[in-house]
């Protein structure tokens, strides 16, 4: 006899479905083939300099462009999407948006975070330091992630829910403005950056090079996914949380005040009536009325 | 192999925040679908649940 199957609670207690678990296994068989490919697989990038004969190139250093350049590109992708949820947030005004841009905007500072740890980390010893206050790419990139940390900042200030997401929305889509630059600042400003142009076509990569870098924009771009998923479903539960607590507490203190009391409260009760004064109504034309 | 050191850095800053951030997700989710009722959870919806 087949037994009905049955949900726990620590199953169900949880953001986690059977696709969201599904997209967690792959993501992570996928890193691990990712660092597989990156540290053993691939080699440096070492180069001939044509007249002198010299080796020169990233060497090893290369091997951090295989997380650095993807962490970049999802930040982009994240950063569009909390834009384009931002302007949901104003023309819809509907929660689902509002979630989403949240959500998006935090995953993509974390993500942004790292593109500016891991490109700092990889800068060390291909510039031989670790920033430079003058980049244009790495100050463009610094102005997006400050901006974006002030959307988050103003998530968490309180007042009207819908006049924070909606202000929130506005800043969004202003920070939103610096992604182009970011992007094309090597070229626009080329004499102004340390930074590399496109790591493709820099790099001339190829093979397998070029494949474990194509493999690294699907595996972060999983985790993105995996991490936009989560983080949209807490968001989600937080709103839920919230409006539930105030249903109980409001439940809970019709069921604490006396019918009485409550009368009075409106107005319409024996003692409110009793206490009632011609003489107030000139102040105050609806008291006491029932 | 050259720049060990930033190497590991590099990948373990990065693989570190996001397992970090990942768990937090998923430790605050729990505490929070305790608070809700089912009918706020449409993700269960796909677990076979009568009651989801």
């Amino acid at each position: 006899m087949a037994e009905e199957p049955t949900i726990t609670a620590s199953t169900r207690d949880t953001t986690g479905s059977r696709g969201s678990r599904l997209l967690g296994v792959a993501t992570l068989v996928g890193l691990a083939v990712l660092g597989v490919l990156a540290f053993v697989l691939t080699d440096p990038d070492v180069r001939i300099h044509p007249s002198t004969g010299d080796e020169f190139g990233q060497f090893d250093a290369v091997r951090m462009l295989y997380v650095h350049v993807p962490l970049a590109a999802m930040t982009y992708l994240a950063y569009g999407l909390c834009a384009v949820a931002s302007l949901g947030v104003l023309i819809r005004r509907t929660p689902w948006w509002d979630v989403t841009a949240h959500a998006a905007a935090e995953v993509g500072t974390v993500f942004c975070g790292l593109v500016l740890v891991t490109g700092s980390i990889w800068g060390r010893p291909v510039w031989n330091t670790w920033w430079e206050w003058g980049d244009v790419r790495l100050m463009t990139t610094l102005v997006l992630f400050l901006m974006f940390a002030g959307y988050l900042a103003l998530r968490r200030t309180t007042g009207d829910p819908r006049t924070v997401s909606r202000r929130a929305a506005v800043v969004a889509l202003i920070a939103v403005l610096d992604l182009p630059l970011v992007n094309r600042s090597v070229e626009w400003w080329e004499n102004r950056t340390l930074h590399q142009q496109s790591t493709l076509g820099e790099l001339k990569i190829e093979d397998l090079t070029l494949f474990t870098l194509m493999l690294g924009f699907l595996v972060l771009g999983m985790v993105l996914a995996w991490l936009l998923l989560h983080r949209f479903r807490v968001g989600w539960l937080e709103r839920a949380a919230l409006d539930h607590s105030v249903a109980a507490a409001i439940a809970e203190r019709r069921g604490e005040t006396p019918d009485e009391e409550l009368r009075r409260a409106v107005g319409d009760s024996p003692a409110a009536r009793e206490g009632f004064d011609e003489n107030d109504r000139d102040g105050d034309p609806e008291a006491g009325r029932p | 192999m050259t720049h060990v050191g930033y190497l590991i850095a590099g990948w373990g800053i990065t693989m570190g925040t996001l397992a970090f951030y990942a768990v937090r997700l998923v430790r605050r989710g729990r505490e929070l679908s305790g608070r809700v009722p089912d009918a706020h959870r449409r993700w269960l919806e796909d677990q076979g649940s009568d009651d989801a």
